[in-house]
């Protein structure tokens, strides 16, 4: 067997930044499971959009060809992920910006706190991005002496909380509105204006309390760091799609912007995004378009930041590009329509996947992040119902990469030595037997012997080792008195015979 | 090495299988293949889409454009209001009727826009199926901090800006320039996916579609 190129590749160091569980997925979801609130309110917001998204998608004739060219788009920007990067830099360098470029979380980090340190500041105001949770930035700016202000209600709502994000668009779905109000209460006071003490649980008044509260820290802040939606090699333009405005008081009013953005997050041409711009907030939010979409292109004199720093994260990134059967989750444009339809996702909640990427996206694209060793659980965080295939706008194949990567689990557990599991001796002897059809049709025939096991109730609940750790948690249903292939085969002379 | 020649190195290595992609298949409706959309249905689906994202609409003749912006300010008790230079259609920077116009030379501190009842802005283009306004930085649009920072934006649009879908407002802009696509007032669905309208962004947003 050829040694599969992605072996070597760096992958996201461990240690920082949030890709890692503490515990593997099964462990972590039992408990999210005991949750009946976080039932509730997963199953009540999942459900509502949905529904949100079905409608809007409907409403496009053209939908297939959107997600057709959609992913052809993000297949060509990795197929020449180095050109278009370069031409990303020199556009974005000649139109006033400067552009670092970071092989890790640390180095990204480094990066940041001491751009942030130059600008003489003490304090950021953030905007809601995936690639600065993934790297830990907030962590590694309090480390450095310096606040991040996250200013995403949602993120707002999970920083005072001191709680982590369990959905990619809506990070606080685990709270309902009574559990808001009270972290509102008792925290905002401790770090700005404290909600007025008549607080109710409505979400208006909720929304209002946050308005105020981050108010004073927009109109003063002097350094915005942000991630971005799209980047346009062929202008350099950037691009940031929210719904609040609090993104777009991040990248207009501070004198400083600092943009973290992983490498794949590039477009050919300005003209693509015609068709991301529809992909993008019909499957995110289910609406026609998003509120606000902020597009810059370096420096613009007289409007908005007038110093653009632009860090170009790998993190992991050329590790999931090495491997051609896992490279597609680089299509992903962080919609979560995958989350929405997953009933893991539904049932278990984002916590347990231990990620800052949840669901089926994250049970791809974690685990090629961290290198699957690290991840070895998330690859079998679902039960390839493929919902997810069918939403996603850049048509990700997950459940064919959830086996591939099951497969790579199993291989790098034989790399390292230990000694074969369950699983890859049941795995060894089935092709063993699948690879002949003479030991396939002896092997059926031998399983009718497995009936004598069911008793009266026709179910195998207990099977010696190695095949305990199956019906450890479920039962195995009978053998079937004459298997198919000999039904099929009896028939079938038959037939002949009467002609 | 530093950091972007490894990184540029790990790409190229990644990239060894020399797997090419199919070609890019544009079968979508394109500029160059709009939907079939012109004249009054046009504005009417643009009036739709913004009211179902909760902008307050009115429809004025490019005459009477004026007389509606005032009707508007009135009726939000509006007295002072930021308007960029040259802003279009004619007779918009002289309002009277008691409401103060205030430009932006010298650019005003985010917390003197705080301190004003609204803005008038003129837009670049208007996507009538996504009920979308475009702001890109041109004649009578202001840069971004004006149509940001005050709590009440009224935005006027010609028929001639109006287009039906994505792909013909893209092919009409700029992308050098800064943007702000804006589709209804800000709005936040973080809590429940209850959406409320008005969280940092002008909790209003009212449209003035003229023909």
């Amino acid at each position: 067997m050829t040694r599969p190129v992605f072996l070597g590749m760096p992958t996201a160091p461990p240690g920082v930044g949030h890709l890692r569980g503490r515990r593997p997925f099964p462990e972590a979801a039992q408990a999210a499971l005991g949750d009946a609130q976080l039932r509730r309110n997963l199953a009540k917001a999942t459900g509502t959009i949905r529904a949100k998204r079905a409608l809007v998608v409907g409403e496009l004739p053209d939908w297939a060809e959107l997600r057709a060219a959609g992913a052809a788009l993000k297949d060509q920007v990795l197929a020449n992920l180095d050109g278009y990067l370069v031409q990303l830099e020199e556009q974005v360098t000649a139109r006033g910006g400067v552009v670092h470029w970071a092989g890790d979380a640390n180095e990204a980090n480094r990066i940041v706190a001491g751009l942030v340190e130059a600008a003489g500041a003490r304090e950021v105001v953030k905007v809601k991005s995936m690639a600065t949770q993934e790297i830990g930035l907030n962590e590694a700016l309090a480390a450095a002496g310096i606040a991040a202000w996250e200013t995403d209600l949602a993120e707002l709502i999970v920083q005072l909380g001191h709680d982590s994000p369990s959905h990619i668009l809506v990070p606080a779905i685990h709270r309902n509105r009574a559990e808001i109000r009270e972290i509102f209460l008792r925290e905002m006071g401790a770090v700005g204006l404290p909600a007025p003490p008549d607080l109710t649980d409505e979400p208006r008044a909720l929304a209002e309390a946050a308005r105020l509260h981050l108010r004073r820290k927009f109109l003063e802040a002097e350094v915005a760091v942000s991630g971005a939606n799209f980047a346009v090699a062929e202008t350099g333009t950037l691009a940031v799609v929210e719904s609040e405005g609090n993104g777009r008081m991040c990248l207009t009013l501070p004198r400083v912007l600092i943009t973290v953005m992983g490498i794949e997050k590039l477009v050919p041409t300005w003209r693509d995004l015609e068709v991301f711009l529809q992909l993008l907030p019909r499957s995110s939010t289910g609406e026609r378009m998003n509120p606000y979409t902020s597009m810059w292109t370096g420096v613009h004199p007289g409007d908005g930041p007038q110093e653009f720093h632009l860090v170009l994260l790998d993190n992991g990134r050329t590790a999931t590009l090495a491997d051609p059967q896992g490279r597609s989750a680089l299509r992903c444009i962080r919609c979560s329509a995958c989350l929405n339809v997953c009933p893991v996702y539904e049932r278990a909640g984002g916590h347990a996947y231990g990620s800052v990427y949840p669901g089926p996206i994250g049970a791809v694209l974690s685990p090629q992040l961290t290198g699957v060793e690290d991840n070895a659980s998330l690859p079998y965080a679902s039960t390839l119902c493929g919902a997810c295939y069918d939403v996603c706008p850049v048509a990700i194949d997950i459940p064919q990469m959830l086996v591939h990567l099951r497969s790579r689990v199993v291989e790098a557990k034989r790399e390292h030595g230990r000694l074969p599991s369950a699983e890859q001796a049941v795995m060894a002897s089935a092709a063993y037997v699948m690879a002949s059809p003479a030991r396939w049709t002896a092997a059926l025939r031998a399983a009718r012997l497995g009936r004598l096991l069911g008793g009266r109730r026709r179910r195998i609940s207990a099977l010696p080792p190695p095949l305990s750790a199956w019906t450890g948690t479920r039962d195995v249903p009978l053998p079937p008195t004459r298997p198919f292939r000999d039904w099929w085969s009896r028939r079938e002379r038959a037939r002949r015979k009467q002609r | 090495m530093s950091a972007r020649e490894e990184v540029l190195a790990r790409v190229r290595a990644a990239l060894a299988d020399g797997a090419a992609p199919p070609p890019v298949s544009r079968g979508y409706r394109t500029a160059d293949r709009p939907p079939d959309l012109a004249g009054e249905a046009l504005l009417e689906l643009l009036v739709e889409r913004l009211v179902d994202y909760r902008a307050l609409v009115r429809r004025s003749s490019t005459a009477e454009v004026a007389a509606a912006v005032v009707a508007a300010l009135g009726e939000r008790g509006a007295r002072r209001v930021v308007v960029p230079e040259g802003i279009l259609p004619a007779g918009l920077d002289h309002l009277g009727a008691g409401i103060e116009l205030v430009g932006d030379d010298p650019p005003l501190t985010p917390a003197q826009l705080d301190g004003l009842d609204g803005v008038l802005t003129g837009c670049a283009v208007a996507i009538a199926e996504t009920g979308t306004i475009v702001l890109d930085g041109g004649t009578g649009q202001g840069r971004r901090a004006l149509s940001l920072v005050p709590d009440y934006h009224l935005v006027v649009v010609t028929a001639a800006q109006v287009v039906a879908g994505v792909p013909e407002a893209v092919a009409r802009l700029d992308p050098t320039r800064p943007q702000t696509w804006i589709s209804g007032p800000s709005a936040t669905s973080d809590i429940e996916l209850d959406r409320v309208e008005g969280v940092h962004g002008p909790r209003t947003l009212e449209v003035i579609v003229c023909s």
